[in-house]
C-alpha cells in the first residue's frame, strides 16, 4: 500500500499556500488548494481503497475502486482524481452507503476474473487486492462463469514475468514505464475484457527501472525471475538499508529469511529516491554471498593459508610497522563513511603517512584540487529537490541514466515540468532523450574549451536563479574540464555538484581518505585544521604528516619502482584502474601487501595478509550520496560474525599501540564532533584545456548493467543489460557497415555498429561490458585516439 | 517485408498531413496493412519509427482497433453484421450460410487465402438490414442466397459492384483507400440508393417540403 | 406532421456529391454570408437557433462553441465526429455519402466561427464509401479556394483533414476520439480539462457530430427564425430520421423534431405483414426501449426524456412481436462487451459478467436470482464507469425488464430460440433464406 503525503501530481499545485476548508466524513480540515480527495483522506487516516492511484503517477481514475460521495454531485466520484474545492463535503465508504456500495461493486468486478491462486501467488500476504477485498469486498462471489485465461507466465523481459490473469488493468506499470522511466516499451494491448499488459512482438520491456513495476503492481501480475516463488512475505524480516551500488543514495528495504537476503525493494524517501530504485540496486545482491573469503589468510612459503585472527592481525601489524612512513593506502570507492574515516585516521596516525586515495579510476591532480576546493566537506547545496525546480541543468561528462540512475529519474521529472537540460558531451544518449535534453557538442577531452566558449544564451540560462551544473567523475580525465566547470559556476552563480559513480566516493572524500585532505575537507597543510584533527585523534599536530601525500596512481608507480614498502588495499579491483597492468605490477612488487576484502580477487591473490571484512548487510554504516546527504543504514544480519573494516583496522592499530574507534556509533560521534571544515579552502584549479588527438576519439562510460563484479550471480539481471555495441553517427555507421573493429594500443574489439546521435569523429564504446573492456582490451581511456576498421578485420 | 522508398514516401506524406507525427499512426497502419494484407511486426516497427513512438506503443494502438489484423486476411474481407437489428432480421442466417460456404468461422481466413470471414458490429446501415460488407464496401439487404452468390462470383473472378459504392477490388485496395481516400472512385456506382431516397420521394409524392423562408416572411 | 427535406432535399440529384452539383442547389452561399460576418455573430446565431447536438447527447451547439476561449492566441481545432457506430444509428454515413459538401461547408463556417484553422473529420474506418466521398468533396473545395489560405479573400485560413478510424465504437466518445486522432488507443480522457479548453493537442477544441455541422449552413444561410419554425422550443429544427427494423419501407425520412413514431411508421409503410410493434428504440441501442404505447410521444429531447428514454441519435429501430427481447438485449450487451475499451473496471468487467449471464438466459438457463443479480450489476456500472459507454451498457436490461420481465422468467426454463423461431424475424423468406 502506498500512502504518502508527499507531492502527488494533484497535490503539488504550485500555490500550495492557498488553503481551503473541506469536510471529509464529518471532519473539517484545511488543505492546500488542488489537493485530491484521496490524499486529504489519508491525512485523516482514512484509507480509501485504490489500485490505479499512485501518488507519483498522473491520476487516471480507471479502476474506480476509490469512488466516494461528494455532496452536490449526482454520481460517486473517484477520490484519486477529484480535486477538493472550498467548502466541499466528501463522504467515504465509512460515512456513505453510496460510496460503500460503489466500492463493493467495483471490488466484485475486480475479483470476477481474478484467479483464486493466492496460496501460490508471490503477492499473497502483501497484496492490495487481497487486503482491500477483505476490507471492502463482498463476502462471496456471484460469478460462476468462466474466468479469463492467458498463457502464463509471459517474460516481458528476462527479469520481469507477467501472469496476465491476475492483472486488474490498473496501468500502474505502463504508466510508470512511460511517465517515470521514459521507457514506453510496456503497454496495454488489446481492449475491453481482452485488455492485457504486453510488449511489442519483437522487443522486450527494456528499462533500467523495470523492477519498480513489480513493486507497484497491486496484484501478483508482475513478478521478478529472481524472487518468484522464493518466499512468503510474512516469513521475511525487513530492514531499512541504503543502496551500495551508486552515489544516488537510494533508501532500500532489504528482506531476508533465515540469514539469506531474498529481495530488495525501493523504500520511500521523498527527498532522494521517492519510491523508486534501479534494477541494479534491486536485483544485484547475489555477490554478497558468492565468492566470500571465509577466514583470514597469511602467506607462507609463497602460498596463502588459513590463519587465526590473532595471527593474521599480528602478521599484518608487523609488516605495516616495518613500513611505517612508507606505506600507501588504496581504498576503493565503495567504503562507508565510517570505514573510510577509519582508513583516513589509520593512515595518518598508525602509518604516519598521507599516502591514501579512494579513486580507482581515471583521475588527475586537477581533480584532487577540485575536490579539495569545491566538494570535500561542503554543505548540501544542489539537491534532488533543487533539480526539480531548476530552470536549467547543465550536465558535464555525466550520463545520469547509466551513472546515477535515480538522478536521471529526478531529472526526467524536472524535464516533464519544463526544466531545460543540456549535456556537454559527444553523445546524445537514450538517457538524454528521456530528459528532453539536448547536446552541447564536445569531443571527449575538449569539454574545457567548449565550457569556456559557451554561448551567451547558455551562460544566461546558467545565471537564472536555481540553475545547476552537474559534473561527472569522468571529467577528471579531461584536462581543464573541472576547472572550467568551477569557473562557470563562480561566474554565473549556478550551483555546482560533483556526481561520482560509486556509493563510497563522496563519503571517502569527506572522511579524509584522500591525500592532502583530513576529515571534513580539512587541508592537511592548514595549521588550524591540523590542530582540530589532532585533538580529535588524541595526538599532537606535529604527529600528523606535514605535507600532502601521493595519489593512488603515484602510489602504484612507487610500489612498482620498489620505493614503497607496503600497500594496504581495501575494496579495490585492479582492473578498474585505467592501467590495470601497473596496478597488478605494483601489487606484485610491493614488499608487503595487506588486503581487507570481502571477496577473493586479484588483490587477495597477491596479498601477504588477507583479512576478510563485512559486506553491507553485515555492518551498519553511512554512504554520502552525490548531494552530500548522509544515508545511514542499519546492519541487516545482526548476528553476522564478519567484522567491518573499521573494526579490523582498530585491531591492527591496537596491536601497534594505537587506539582508534572500532564501533560505527563511536566513529559517527567522533566525526560529528569534528564537523566540517569552515576555514579557508584551497583555490579551485585553473587548468587549461588539453589537446584533443587527431582522428577518431573514444567516448565511453560504464553502463549501469555491465561486467561490474557486484552484479555477479544475477543472470536474469545480466540478461537485461544493453547489448555491447559501438555507437557512431549515422554517416560513420553507414561507412563501416554492420560491425566495426575498434583498435587501441593494447588490442582491439569487434562489435556491432549502432547509429546514434554522436558527433563526427567520435565513437562510443561501453567502458566495461561483456566483449568490451576498454582499459584491458584496448588500453585506452575516454578521449584517446582509436582506429576504426569496417567489419571484423583489424 | 522489404520497405520500398515509395512506401516510405507515402508514410512521410501521411506524417506531413498532421500537426504531429503520432496522429498519422492510424492511417500509416492502414497503409502497411495494404501492403501485406495484415499488420506485421515489421510494419508496426516502421510506423512506430515514422510516428516517433516505441514499437510497443504502436503495437498497443494496432491491437486496440479491430480493423488491424495480425495475420493475413487474404484477398477479400467478408463482414456480416450480427448486431441486434441486422442479426435478428436475418444477418445470423447470412453469417451461417457464409460460414458454411467458406468453411471458416469468425475472424478466420479460408485455407486458399481468398476470404476472411468476420462477424462485424453495426455498420451504420440499419435501414439496409441485413448488411454484409465486402472489403468494407456495402453489400446491403443481403439474404443467405445473395450473400453466398456474391462470394461465388468473387471466387470466379467476376465483376461485383458494391450496392452503394464502387466495384469490389480487394481488401488491400480498400486499406490503401483508408490511408489515401482520394482513390478516384467517388463517382462510381450508385451510392445513393432507394432507401436513402425513400423519404424524399415520398415527400415529393405527397407534396411536402420544408419552407424555404421563415414562416411569416413569405410573400 | 409533414416530411421536411432540408439536408436531404436534393439527394435525388446524382451530382449532388460534386461541388458543381451542390452549388447548383445553392451550396456554399451560406459560407459567403458567414465570411462577411464576425465570428462571434455566427456563434450568437447558432446559440439563438437553439440547435442541439445530433450525435445523441443533445447538448446546445452554440453553447459548446462559446466555451472555447477566444483570442487566446492558441491554435483552435474543430473535430467532426463522424464515427457513427451506435447500433441503430445510420444517418451520418448516408449524409456524408449523399451530401458531403454540406458537411464541408458546415465545417468551414464552424471553423471560422470558433477561429480554428485546422479541422479534422474523423470517419469510422469501416465505411470507405463515406470516407472517399468526403475526401473528394474536401479536395474539390480546396481546389475551388473554399479551403486553404485566405478563403474568398476573407483572410481566413483553413485546412481540413479526413481521418480514417480503424474499428472502435468507443471513439465516438469525444475524448476517446481525440486520443485516437492523436495516435493513441481510443480510451476516454479524464475530465476536466474539457475539450473546449484542452482538447486536441491540449488546445481548445470543438467536437461536433456530422448532422449537427450539416445544419450550420442552413441556419447561417436562412436564419434563426426559419430554423425555429421547425420543432419545439426546446428541440428546434429538423432531423434526419433513419427508420429501420420490421417496417415496410425502412430508410431516411427528414422531418421536424416533434414528429411521432406513429407518423414516421406510417411514412415507412407500416409494419411488415401488419404485425404488432413489440418494442422500439428512438435513437440507438444506448437509449431505453419503448413499446407500442409510446408511439405518440413526440420525437423531441424533452418528450423522450419524459417518457423515460432519450432521443439519442434519432434513428428509430422498430421490432415486431417475433423478436425475443432477451435475445435482443443479449446481443446488445455482446456489442458493449466487445467495444468496451478496457480502461475502467465497471465497464470492462461488468459487460463481461452481464454478457455471460445473459447468454445463459438466452439458452434457457437463467435463474430468478440471476435476474436480481443482473439488475444489481447494471446498477454497479451505471454512474460509476469512466464514460458513457458503461452507462449505455447498463441501459438495455433494466429497460427490457420494465416491460418484458416475463420473457426473462420464461428464459429460466426455455431457450429463447424455442420460444421465438428466429426465422420468423427475418426480412427475407423462402428461397432467399435457403
Amino acid at each position: 500500500m502506498t500512502v504518502t503525503s508527499n507531492s502527488g501530481p494533484g497535490s503539488d499545485v504550485e500555490m500550495a499556500t492557498d488553503q481551503i476548508s473541506v469536510v471529509i466524513d464529518g471532519v473539517e480540515m484545511r488543505v492546500p488548494k488542488g489537493t485530491l480527495v484521496i490524499r486529504a483522506a489519508e491525512q485523516l487516516g482514512i484509507e480509501v481503497p485504490r489500485f490505479c492511484d499512485h501518488p507519483l503517477l498522473d491520476p487516471v481514475a480507471a479502476c474506480r475502486a476509490c469512488l466516494i460521495e461528494v455532496e452536490g454531485m449526482p454520481k460517486p466520484q473517484p477520490a484519486c482524481a477529484q480535486v477538493l474545492s472550498e467548502g466541499m463535503t466528501v463522504k467515504t465508504q465509512y460515512a456513505s452507503e453510496v460510496a460503500r456500495l460503489a466500492q463493493e461493486g467495483v471490488m466484485e468486478f475486480l475479483l470476477l476474473n481474478h484467479p483464486l491462486d493466492c496460496p501460490v501467488c508471490d503477492k499473497g500476504g502483501e497484496c492490495p487486492l487481497q487486503n482491500q477485498a477483505m476490507s471492502v469486498g463482498r463476502p462471496e462471489s456471484r460469478f460462476d462463469g468462466e474466468k479469463r485465461e492467458f498463457e502464463k507466465p509471459v517474460n516481458v523481459s528476462a527479469q520481469i514475468l507477467l501472469d496476465r490473469e491476475r492483472c486488474v488493468s490498473c496501468a500502474r506499470c505502463t504508466r510508470f514505464a512511460e511517465q517515470i522511466a521514459g521507457d514506453p516499451s510496456l503497454e496495454l494491448l488489446q481492449r475491453g475484457a481482452k485488455q492485457m499488459v504486453g510488449t511489442a512482438d519483437d522487443s522486450p520491456f527494456e528499462s533500467y527501472y523495470s523492477g519498480n513495476t513489480v513493486q507497484i503492481c497491486p496484484v501478483g501480475a508482475l513478478t521478478s525471475a529472481s524472487y518468484r516463488f522464493r518466499s512468503r512475505p510474512f516469513d521475511l524480516v525487513s530492514v531499512p538499508t541504503t543502496c551500495e551500488h551508486c552515489a544516488s543514495g537510494c533508501s532500500l528495504r532489504t528482506d531476508y529469511r533465515r540469514g539469506v537476503v531474498t529481495r530488495r525493494l525501493a523504500w520511500d524517501d521523498p527527498d532522494v529516491n521517492e519510491e523508486w530504485n534501479c534494477d541494479k540496486g534491486r536485483f544485484a545482491f547475489a555477490y554478497q554471498t558468492h565468492g566470500r573469503i571465509e577466514s583470514p589468510l597469511v602467506r607462507e612459503n609463497g602460498q596463502l593459508r588459513v590463519a587465526s585472527w590473532p595471527e593474521a592481525i599480528s602478521v599484518a601489524a608487523q609488516g605495516l610497522r616495518a613500513a611505517r612512513g612508507s606505506a600507501g593506502v588504496l581504498v576503493g570507492g565503495r567504503l562507508t563513511v565510517e570505514d573510510a574515516y577509519a582508513y583516513a585516521r589509520f593512515t595518518r596516525t598508525v602509518l604516519a603517512s598521507d599516502d591514501i586515495d579512494f579513486r580507482v579510476r581515471e583521475t588527475s591532480a586537477e581533480e584532487t584540487q577540485f575536490l579539495s576546493a569545491v566538494v570535500a566537506g561542503s554543505p548540501v547545496s544542489a539537491t534532488y529537490d533543487a533539480l526539480e525546480s531548476a530552470p536549467f541543468v547543465l550536465l558535464i561528462a555525466l550520463d545520469p541514466e547509466d551513472e546515477s540512475p535515480i538522478l536521471q529519474l529526478r531529472l526526467r521529472k524536472a524535464a516533464r515540468r519544463g526544466t531545460d537540460v543540456r549535456s556537454v558531451g559527444a553523445v546524445a544518449s537514450p538517457g538524454l532523450a528521456k530528459v528532453n535534453g539536448s547536446l552541447i557538442a564536445a569531443k571527449p577531452g575538449d569539454e574545457a574549451s567548449v565550457l569556456r566558449g559557451l554561448s551567451g544564451d547558455v551562460r544566461a540560462l546558467l545565471a537564472t536563479p536555481g540553475s545547476v551544473i552537474l559534473v561527472g567523475e569522468r571529467a577528471a580525465g579531461s584536462a581543464g574540464a573541472l576547472s572550467a566547470a568551477a569557473e562557470l559556476s563562480r561566474a554565473t552563480g549556478a550551483s555546482l555538484a560533483w556526481v561520482p559513480r560509486r556509493a563510497g566516493e563522496r563519503g571517502a572524500l569527506d572522511a579524509g581518505a584522500l591525500s592532502g585532505l583530513l576529515p571534513g575537507g580539512r587541508p592537511i597543510e592548514d595549521p588550524a585544521a591540523r590542530v582540530q584533527v589532532a585533538a580529535a585523534w588524541g595526538v599532537t599536530p606535529s604527529d600528523l604528516p606535514a605535507t600532502s601525500g601521493r595519489s593512488g596512481v603515484e602510489l602504484l608507480q612507487a610500489a612498482q619502482d620498489g620505493t614503497l614498502r607496503a600497500l594496504l588495499v581495501a575494496g579495490v579491483e585492479p582492473g578498474d584502474f585505467p592501467d590495470a597492468e601497473l596496478a597488478l605490477a605494483a601489487l606484485d612488487a610491493a614488499p608487503f601487501v595487506v588486503s581487507l576484502e570481502s571477496h577473493h580477487s586479484a588483490v587477495t591473490e597477491r596479498a601477504d595478509v588477507v583479512l576478510p571484512v563485512a559486506v553491507v548487510t553485515e555492518k551498519a554504516g553511512t554512504f554520502l550520496n552525490w548531494e552530500g546527504r548522509p544515508r545511514p543504514f542499519a546492519q541487516v544480519f545482526r548476528d553476522a560474525l564478519t567484522m567491518g573494516d573499521a573494526r579490523v583496522l582498530a585491531m591492527i592499530a591496537e596491536e601497534l599501540g594505537f587506539t582508534q574507534q572500532a564501533d560505527v556509533r563511536a566513529i559517527r560521534a567522533e566525526m560529528g564532533a569534528l564537523g566540517p571544515w569552515t576555514g579557508a579552502r584551497l583555490e579551485a584549479p585553473a587548468v587549461p584545456a588539453g589537446r584533443v588527438p587527431d582522428g577518431v576519439v573514444l567516448a565511453s562510460w560504464r553502463q549501469l548493467l555491465d561486467s561490474g563484479l557486484m552484479q555477479d550471480g544475477e543472470p536474469h539481471l545480466a540478461a537485461t543489460a544493453r547489448p555491447t555495441v559501438a555507437v557512431m553517427s549515422a554517416q560513420a555507421a553507414a561507412a563501416v557497415g554492420d560491425t566495426v573493429t575498434v583498435s587501441g594500443p593494447a588490442g582491439s574489439v569487434t562489435l556491432p555498429v549502432e547509429p546514434g546521435e554522436v558527433i563526427d569523429g567520435v565513437v562510443w564504446l561501453p567502458m566495461n561490458s561483456p566483449g568490451c573492456h576498454i582499459h584491458a582490451d584496448l588500453g585506452v581511456v575516454p578521449g584517446s585516439a582509436v582506429r576504426l576498421s569496417a567489419g571484423g578485420a583489424s | 517485408m522489404p520497405i520500398s522508398q515509395s512506401t516510405r514516401d507515402e508514410l512521410q506524406e501521411l506524417v506531413a498531413r498532421y500537426p504531429r507525427p503520432r496522429s498519422a499512426l492510424m492511417p500509416m497502419l492502414h497503409l502497411v496493412q495494404s501492403l501485406e494484407g495484415e499488420v506485421t511486426p515489421e510494419g508496426i516497427a516502421l510506423c512506430a519509427e515514422m510516428a516517433g513512438v516505441s514499437s510497443a506503443e504502436a503495437t498497443a494502438v494496432a491491437s486496440f482497433y479491430t480493423m488491424y489484423k495480425r495475420r493475413p486476411v487474404g484477398k477479400h474481407h467478408i463482414g456480416v453484421c450480427v448486431n441486434t437489428l441486422c442479426g435478428l432480421l436475418g444477418g445470423d442466417a447470412v453469417y451461417d450460410a457464409l460460414s458454411e460456404r467458406l468453411g471458416v468461422g469468425h475472424d478466420q481466413p479460408t485455407a486458399d487465402g481468398e476470404f476472411w470471414l468476420e462477424r462485424i458490429e453495426c455498420q451504420a446501415a440499419c435501414t439496409h438490414a441485413p448488411v454484409m460488407t465486402v472489403d468494407w464496401e456495402f453489400m446491403d439487404d443481403v439474404t443467405p442466397t445473395s450473400a453466398v452468390d456474391v462470394v461465388d462470383r468473387l471466387q470466379r473472378g467476376e465483376t461485383v459492384f458494391s450496392t452503394r459504392g464502387p466495384v469490389i477490388r480487394d481488401f488491400r485496395a480498400t486499406e490503401k483507400s483508408l490511408a489515401f481516400p482520394e482513390d478516384g472512385l467517388a463517382a462510381e456506382g450508385t451510392p445513393v440508393d432507394d432507401k436513402m431516397l425513400v423519404g424524399l420521394r415520398l415527400a415529393k409524392e405527397l407534396g411536402m417540403s420544408a419552407p424555404a423562408v421563415a414562416t411569416g416572411q413569405e410573400g | 406532421m409533414p416530411l421536411t427535406p432540408v439536408i436531404t432535399e436534393h439527394w435525388d440529384d446524382p451530382e449532388l456529391f460534386t461541388l458543381a452539383g451542390y452549388r447548383r442547389h445553392g451550396g456554399y452561399s451560406a459560407l459567403s454570408s458567414a465570411l462577411g460576418q464576425e465570428p462571434d455573430a455566427i456563434i450568437a446565431t447558432v446559440k439563438d437557433s437553439g440547435l442541439r447536438g445530433r450525435g445523441g447527447a443533445g447538448f446546445p451547439t452554440g453553447l459548446k462553441w462559446s466555451f472555447v476561449p477566444q483570442n487566446d492566441g492558441k491554435a483552435h481545432y474543430l473535430v467532426v465526429n463522424a464515427d457513427e457506430s451506435e447500433p441503430g444509428a445510420c444517418k451520418d454515413i448516408p449524409i456524408m455519402i449523399a451530401n458531403p459538401h454540406a458537411l464541408v461547408e458546415g465545417v468551414i463556417i464552424t471553423s471560422y466561427a470558433i477561429r480554428a484553422n485546422h479541422a479534422f473529420i474523423y470517419i469510422r474506418g469501416e465505411v470507405p464509401e463515406a470516407i472517399r466521398r468526403v475526401a473528394h468533396a474536401v479536395r474539390e473545395a480546396r481546389e475551388a479556394g473554399l479551403i486553404g489560405r485566405d478563403i474568398q479573400g476573407s483572410g481566413f485560413d483553413l485546412e481540413i483533414v479526413v481521418h480514417s478510424g480503424a474499428g472502435a465504437y468507443i471513439c465516438g466518445e469525444e475524448t476517446a476520439l481525440l486520443d485516437s486522432l492523436e495516435g493513441f488507443r481510443g480510451q476516454p480522457r479524464l475530465k476536466p480539462p474539457f475539450p473546449a479548453v484542452a482538447g486536441l493537442y491540449s488546445s481548445p477544441t470543438v467536437i461536433n457530430n456530422v448532422e449537427t455541422i450539416c445544419n450550420i449552413p442552413y441556419i447561417v444561410g436562412r436564419g434563426v427564425d426559419w430554423f425555429r419554425q421547425f420543432g419545439t422550443e426546446k428541440s428546434p429544427g429538423f432531423k434526419v430520421f433513419a427508420v429501420s427494423g420490421h417496417v415496410n419501407r425502412p430508410g431516411i425520412y427528414e422531418a421536424p423534431l416533434g414528429i411521432t413514431m406513429r407518423e414516421l411508421l406510417e411514412y415507412a409503410g407500416g409494419m411488415i405483414d401488419g404485425r404488432d410493434v413489440k418494442f422500439w428504440l428512438p435513437g440507438g441501442s444506448s437509449v431505453p426501449m419503448l413499446t407500442a404505447e409510446h408511439l405518440d410521444v413526440p420525437m423531441t429531447y424533452e418528450a423522450m426524456a419524459e417518457a423515460g428514454t432519450m432521443l439519442g441519435t434519432g434513428t428509430p429501430m422498430i421490432f415486431n412481436d417475433t423478436v425475443s427481447v432477451v435475445k435482443a438485449v443479449t446481443r446488445w450487451l455482446e456489442f458493449y462487451k466487445h467495444e468496451s475499451c478496457g480502461k475502467c473496471t465497471p465497464c470492462r468487467e461488468g459487460t463481461y459478467f452481464i454478457t455471460e449471464t445473459l447468454e445463459r438466459f438466452e439458452h434457457g438457463h437463467g435463474t430468478d436470482r440471476e435476474m436480481e443479480t443482473l439488475a444489481d450489476l447494471c446498477g454497479q456500472i451505471a454512474g460509476r464507469s469512466f464514460c458513457a459507454l458503461g452507462d449505455a451498457a447498463a441501459t438495455p436490461y433494466p429497460a427490457a425488464m420494465k416491460y418484458f420481465r416475463d420473457e426473462f422468467v420464461a428464459a429460466t426454463t426455455t431457450p429463447v430460440d424455442e420460444q421465438y423461431d428466429p426465422a420468423a424475424s427475418y426480412v427475407f423468406t423462402g428461397a432467399a433464406a435457403r
